[in-house]
């Protein structure tokens, strides 16, 4: 009609300051929010932890402050680093066991050549919805010996296992717990990457007629590598971590498990028994610095040999 | 030998590549899935292994959900006892010590729905602004957060309670659901969800037609970004239902429990001097607590699996 000029006059201006727009304060209208809460729950706590190791309470004196005395106390520190010591023995043995078996279920999902696949995905996941709580009283009862089932293996067959909540099985007896409740979730992230790996790659291997394993090796496992780095990434948080686990079982194996047992049940110790407050956040930035360079690490290495 | 991928024949319909904005991932295979490759007895025995292993502790906890406390010590664990006594456990878990289960249940639920909705809703404005808008300061923002994600949450529980015991806040819900209402991982998924489905040309249509920019969120993207979401919500939800240590540290009062709390409290009395043992209770309670989950796990498969899958393209 007569009108062709002005909508094409409206378009051509829209266009720039539609641009301008999006380059504008819009998006932290929506991103705002979260920033904001974010501030309030990370990065105060993180700067106010900063603030206290840095100073100590006196008995004469008050709160002064002592510089890094804290950091050097702490690097100095047996128990914290027994702490260190067990959380990394416990991710030397338990996250390669439970990635392994998350990635060699989810390269069986994939292949295909499983009855009821299903029925195996969304079962192996349902631990993950299980609270730590819970899967620890659960399996704290099942190890019991008196309604336990280590306890029915003993009468029924007349043997007497060693006790799973004793002090030389019970890291063994956590990582269990611990694997139990993740190796599904870790499945589900390597499962859902290697669907996505496009169908020209699977067809480009068969006409060069390379093997399942073939596949697998030049295939698959490249293509999941993000995946399997990110799963390790956070399972080495986790670990570094622990706490519910050991805390819950405490009760029930009091000479197995100590209070600083961990390095996070050391610094909650010191400061929910100990009232050690500064020297608490000290030993948490500590043990945060070291996680995040681990990972980090973790992350240089995996990418780099992806590249 | 024949990989899932065998569509040599039919170089035509649905193309191999990944689907380009709606990140659906049955699509691609569908056609494959005509030819499957043949089934493994060997491989699903195998993986049954895997299968029993997760299943076992489950099986254990609804068998000796039916018992007495006497049945607990006297029946093999994988087989019922004497008496059928879920409904009495039942009953008790909810009306033991004057129905403070119920209360922990409702606590939970408060938890969950202002903690996990709120995360939710704050992941999805956030993960939409980064994907779909340029804004001043949008690398820190994002360099701040990823960053965030390696620092243990733990490491932060001690300041962060003696920062809100400071503020007074310590010893109500607010101690709980601060901290929950931020979710890294939550904005990182939604950031790669809305990428890959909300086409950016559509948004523009949408302005073009003079839409305001809330206007557009509501009535363009969101149903767009919907399985992303639920996908979030579900996440949040488990992480806010089976939160231990925040509200460990967090409360004093027994009356702001929530429900795992309330069970590791139940399950200590026993070993305290005086203490009653009601190991069935804790038992069946904690049959009680993880069936919500588990049920909407099952019930919103469809939807968390394909948010999952998007979230690993980007990857």
């Amino acid at each position: 009609m007569t009108t062709l000029q002005p909508p094409a006059a409206v378009d051509r201006t829209a266009r720039p300051s539609l641009k301008r727009d999006r380059r504008s304060w819009t998006g932290w209208g929506f991103v705002g929010p979260f920033v904001a809460v974010f501030a309030l729950v990370f990065l105060a706590p993180i700067g106010y932890s900063i603030y206290l190791s840095l100073f100590r309470d006196r008995l004469i004196g008050g709160n002064t402050f002592v510089g890094l005395d804290n950091y050097q106390q702490a690097l100095q520190d047996d128990q914290f680093w027994a702490g260190v010591t067990r959380v990394g023995l416990f991710l030397l043995v338990q996250v390669p066991i439970m990635l392994g078996i998350a990635l060699l279920v989810a390269l069986a999902l994939d292949s295909g050549r499983l009855y009821g696949k299903n029925f195996f995905r969304i079962s192996i996941f349902l631990p993950y919805a299980v609270p730590a709580v819970v899967a620890t009283l659960m399996w704290a009862f099942m190890y019991g010996t008196r309604f336990g089932l280590v306890g029915d293996i003993n009468d029924a067959f007349g043997v007497s296992l060693p006790d799973p909540l004793s002090p030389d099985l019970i890291l063994a007896s956590i990582g269990n717990i611990v694997t139990w409740e993740f190796v599904g979730y870790n499945m589900l992230i390597f499962y859902s990457a290697l669907r996505v790996i496009p169908h020209s790659l699977y067809e480009a291997a068969e006409i060069d007629g390379a093997g399942q394993l073939r596949v697998i090796t030049a295939i698959k496992l490249p293509a999941i590598r993000g995946a399997l780095v990110i799963a390790t990434i956070f399972s080495i948080i986790g670990s570094f971590q622990l706490f519910n686990e050991p805390s819950i079982l405490k009760p029930l194996a009091p000479n197995a498990v100590t209070t600083d047992y961990t390095p996070n049940y050391y610094t909650y110790t010191l400061s929910f028994n100990g009232q050690q407050h500064n020297y608490s956040a000290t030993v948490a930035i500590v043990m945060g610095l070291i996680t995040m360079v681990i990972a980090y690490v973790v992350q240089l290495r995996g990418m780099r040999k992806g590249a | 030998m024949s990989s899932p991928a065998t569509t040599a024949s039919k170089p035509t319909p649905a193309p191999p590549g990944p689907p380009g904005h709606a990140p659906r991932l049955r699509t691609p295979r569908k056609a494959a899935d005509r030819r499957r490759p043949r089934r493994s007895v060997l491989l699903t025995g195998l993986t049954g292994l895997v299968l029993v292993y997760t299943l076992v502790p489950l099986i254990w906890l609804v068998i000796s959900s039916t018992k007495t406390q006497e049945g607990l010590a006297d029946s093999p664990g994988l087989w019922f006892g004497d008496h059928f006594a879920l409904w009495d456990n039942i009953r008790e878990t909810f009306t033991y010590n004057d129905g403070v289960f119920v209360r922990w249940l409702l606590n939970t639920l408060l938890y969950v729905v202002l903690g996990a909705g709120g995360a939710t809703f704050l992941a999805v404005l956030g993960g939409y602004a980064l994907a779909k808008f340029t804004f001043p300061g949008k690398r820190a923002v994002f360099a701040v957060v990823i960053g965030a994600v390696a620092v243990p949450t733990t490491a932060l529980a001690v300041p962060t309670f003696l920062m809100f015991s400071k503020m007074g806040l310590t010893n109500t819900p607010w101690a709980v659901i601060l901290p929950s209402l931020i979710s890294p991982f939550g904005l990182y998924l939604m950031w790669v969800f809305a990428t890959e489905a909300i086409p950016t040309e559509l948004l523009e249509a949408a302005r073009i037609d003079g839409a305001g920019e809330l206007r557009t969120f509501f009535r363009v993207s969101l149903p767009l970004l919907a399985p992303g979401i639920v996908t979030v919500l579900l996440f949040t939800m488990v992480a806010t239902w089976n939160n231990y240590f925040l509200p460990l540290i967090m409360l004093k009062d027994p009356d702001w429990y929530p429900l795992t709390l309330g069970l590791n409290s139940w399950n200590a009395q026993a070993q305290t001097a005086g203490g009653e043992a009601v190991f069935n209770l804790v038992i069946t309670g904690s049959l009680i607590t993880i069936l919500p989950l588990i049920a909407a796990f099952l019930l919103l498969q469809k939807y968390w699996q394909s948010g999952l899958a998007a979230g690993s393209v980007k990857e």
